[in-house]
């Protein structure tokens, strides 16, 4: 490690956020180094809007520090803005607009120099595969295509900091393919990058995680080692053919080996102790209780898992 | 401040006006229809005017010439007059808007100077339905005038140059001057301009709060004053546009005497103009529905411009009390500069006072306007 990877680049201390009597963010504390994408965590009403929002500086906390790229964030936000870009969670350009109008708008807003706009906005709209779309007004894109065109918006300056509340809610898989793509390269470009998710799948492609619940972080780590933070072991229950795995779970609540149940869809998570000693007592419980030839195997954790393991609460699927 | 960023949310918001044309003609058609609808009053459909006759002779010729009057459209003889007093009882009671008095010697006249004069006699409380109801009876003489000349040429073979024909010749009670409609109508292009002028840019702020632009335009580092400077750019032509409409509309269609110079008018209209603006601006800026925006900036600008603005209620004839108030009325000031402007052809030199107090109220709103937005989502 040499000193200009672990360069923090935001920092928040102490953030506080109260809503009337909503603690909407409460005491939060984290380190973002260079280069990372650093994953909020958690459900809806967790806080992450609100934390991404302090983030960008247009909304003040009620307590507590953020620094971005040096600059205190809290005290002068119109200093740091120039180095951050925010996507927030609701689309944020004009529909009435099109793609290349919107790009040139923003281009201006951030000083961006005409031949560098053209030459950053050609490459951005290849790799994001709008070029054929560049006279469409953005209200006529698809919900995926806004998503990047919103990133295309967001990286046509250059950020430092890149902030993205929730980018692939809504958007299908392709276009969430070639969104990934264009955030690992900008990792490579040293870009900074700060997204919120509710999707769990998601989170697994971050560098590190914070999860987050009820405005608190839980736990702030990386993928890997968050999955050997999870106490206990998974197995994962799979009925034979004409049994639903949603009896399964039904059957499975309340045996006393069970630590955690997550119903999966095709079949069930069950969280135990140890995975070789409660292999058996989970099959027998479930002959027990009727339900015969389903096979229990040993599993690699999700993030899903460990969310709730550790936190307690069941995130988007 | 940097100039390319206020241009590009000029050009942003040009961009936006001009792809939502359901707006932009109701921002350039609204004015003219306020325009018609303020200048023509309530009686823009003026039929069947109530007319009393005081027919002194009482001939074949006489009573052919009411029945010219009565067949047309435009009046409705409501009762035959039998002396002065009559006459005045009706006009006092308002039993007719107008009145015709033909002479005892109408005929004897006619026939030996070729030319004679009946008399109209209106009621000018109501100053745009007597205007149209003189153009009217003016109409119907002149159709009068043609018959007698046709039966002339025919009796006679030739056309001599005074024959046959009747002068209309009106007089107005209760309001002799009847220079109302120029007094009022320079004042009215005032009204219109500020309160269309408040609602153009009362949805500019709020419209981007609402459909949800805001919030990443703010994560930017544009600053309120270009974000203020740039919005308020198209709206000042659009607003200019709309003062040039009324401002013809005025001298060429109510045809209003303008004795002024254009320098003169343009120049104060781009002042008042600015303060408008101002005023829906700041008002945009304060509430972020775009409904709610649009009624505040109209409850706002509508006692001002119509009640006190002294557009149509004279100013020195309010209660004292009222009349300070109007002081602090931006309207007011433009009305007398329009009306100074047109009927006397006063020039920027004798117009300071008001001009100054405008320039004080630009400033002022203008400053305050730019304060009141914040870069943040909440009002802290
Ligand atoms: N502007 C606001 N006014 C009132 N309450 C809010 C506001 N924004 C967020 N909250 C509340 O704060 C909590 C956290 O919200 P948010 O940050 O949007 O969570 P998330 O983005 O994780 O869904 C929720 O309870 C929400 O209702
Ligand atoms: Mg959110």
């Amino acid at each position: 490690m040499n000193s200009a990877q672990d360069e923090v680049v935001v920092r928040a201390h102490g953030l506080i956020r109260r809503f009337g009597s909503v603690v909407a963010v409460a005491g939060v504390n984290f380190d973002i180094l260079r280069g990372e994408i650093f994953g909020l965590v958690g459900p809806d009403g967790a806080g992450k809007s609100t934390i991404m929002r302090m983030l960008a500086g247009v909304m003040g906390p009620d307590a507590g520090d953020i620094r971005l790229a040096g600059i205190d964030v809290v005290a002068e936000p119109e200093r740091a803005k120039p180095y951050l870009s925010y996507m927030p969670q609701r689309f944020g350009l004009y529909e009435d607009m099109t793609v290349d109008e919107n790009i040139f708008f923003y281009a201006t807003l951030f000083e961006v120099p005409g031949p560098v706009r053209r030459e950053r906005g050609a490459g951005l709209l290849e790799a994001a595969g709008l070029t054929p779309f560049r006279r469409r007004l953005a209200g006529q894109l698809s919900g995926g295509m806004k998503q990047k065109l919103g990133l295309v918006c967001a990286l046509i300056h250059t950020p430092q900091v890149l902030l993205l509340d929730e980018p692939t809610t809504g958007v299908d898989p392709v276009s969430r393919r070639d969104f990934w793509g264009i955030l690992y390269s900008l990792r490579e470009q040293g870009v900074t990058i700060v997204l919120s998710t509710a999707y769990m799948d998601e989170a697994e492609r971050c560098s590190r995680l914070a999860l987050l619940h009820e405005g608190v972080v839980r736990y702030c780590d990386t993928p890997a080692r968050l999955k050997q933070a999870m106490p206990g072991a998974l197995l994962a229950v799979t009925p034979s053919p004409g049994t639903s795995a949603r009896d399964v779970h039904a059957a499975l609540i309340g045996a006393p080996c069970v630590l955690g149940l997550l119903l999966m869809g095709d079949h069930v998570n069950v969280r135990v102790d140890d995975a070789e000693l409660r292999r058996a007592d989970v099959a027998a419980w479930l002959i027990q209780h009727g339900i015969v030839n389903a096979e229990v195997c040993r599993i690699e954790p999700s993030i899903e898992d460990v969310f709730v393991a550790l936190v307690g609460s069941q995130g988007k699927a | 401040m940097k100039l390319k960023r206020l241009l590009a949310i000029a050009y942003k918001e040009t961009l936006q006006i001009w792809r939502d044309p359901r707006s932009l003609a109701i921002a350039l058609l609204m004015p003219l229809m306020q325009m018609g609808l303020l200048g023509y009053g309530v009686s823009l459909d003026v039929r069947h005017v109530a007319l009393c006759v005081y027919d002194q002779e009482n001939s074949q010729i006489s009573r052919a010439l009411v029945q010219d009057f009565a067949s047309s459209n435009w009046f409705a003889v409501v009762r035959q007059l039998h002396n002065e007093a009559e006459l005045r009882d009706a006009m006092d009671r308002s039993v007719c808007i107008g009145a015709i008095t033909i002479a005892s010697n109408f005929t004897r006249t006619l026939d030996s100077s070729g030319t004679a004069s009946v008399q109209a006699i209106f009621d000018a409380t109501d100053v745009n339905t007597t205007n149209i109801a003189i153009g009217y009876a003016q109409g119907v003489i002149a159709l009068v005038t043609a018959d007698f000349e046709r039966n002339w040429l025919r009796m006679h073979g030739e056309l001599a140059q005074t024959v046959g024909s009747v002068d209309l010749e009106p007089r107005v009670m209760f309001n002799e001057a009847l220079d109302s409609r120029n007094f009022i109508i320079p004042g009215v292009v005032a009204v219109i301009l500020g309160l269309v002028g408040a609602q153009l840019t009362s949805l500019t702020v709020s419209r981007e709060w609402e459909r949800g632009t805001m919030e990443q335009l703010i994560s930017t580092p544009v600053t309120a004053l270009e974000l203020m400077i740039g919005k308020l750019m198209p709206y000042f032509i659009v607003g200019l546009v709309d003062a040039g409409f009324c401002l013809i509309a005025a001298i060429f269609w109510f045809r209003v005497p303008f004795r002024g110079a254009f320098g003169t008018l343009a120049a104060t209209t781009m002042l008042y103009t600015l303060v408008v603006l101002g005023i829906g601006y700041l008002v945009s800026v304060r509430i972020r529905s775009q409904l709610g925006a649009s009624q505040v900036a109209l409850l706002l600008t509508m006692l001002p411009t119509t009640l006190l603005s002294g557009y149509t209620f004279p100013i020195d004839q309010m209660p004292h009390f009222v009349q300070m108030i109007t002081y602090a009325v931006y309207p007011r000031y433009f009305v007398t500069i329009l009306r100074a402007v047109f009927l006397k052809g006063s020039g920027l030199s004798e117009l300071i006072g008001p001009i100054l107090a405008l320039v004080v109220f630009a400033v002022l709103i203008i400053r305050i306007a730019a304060r009141s937005f914040h870069k943040r989502l909440d009002e802290r």
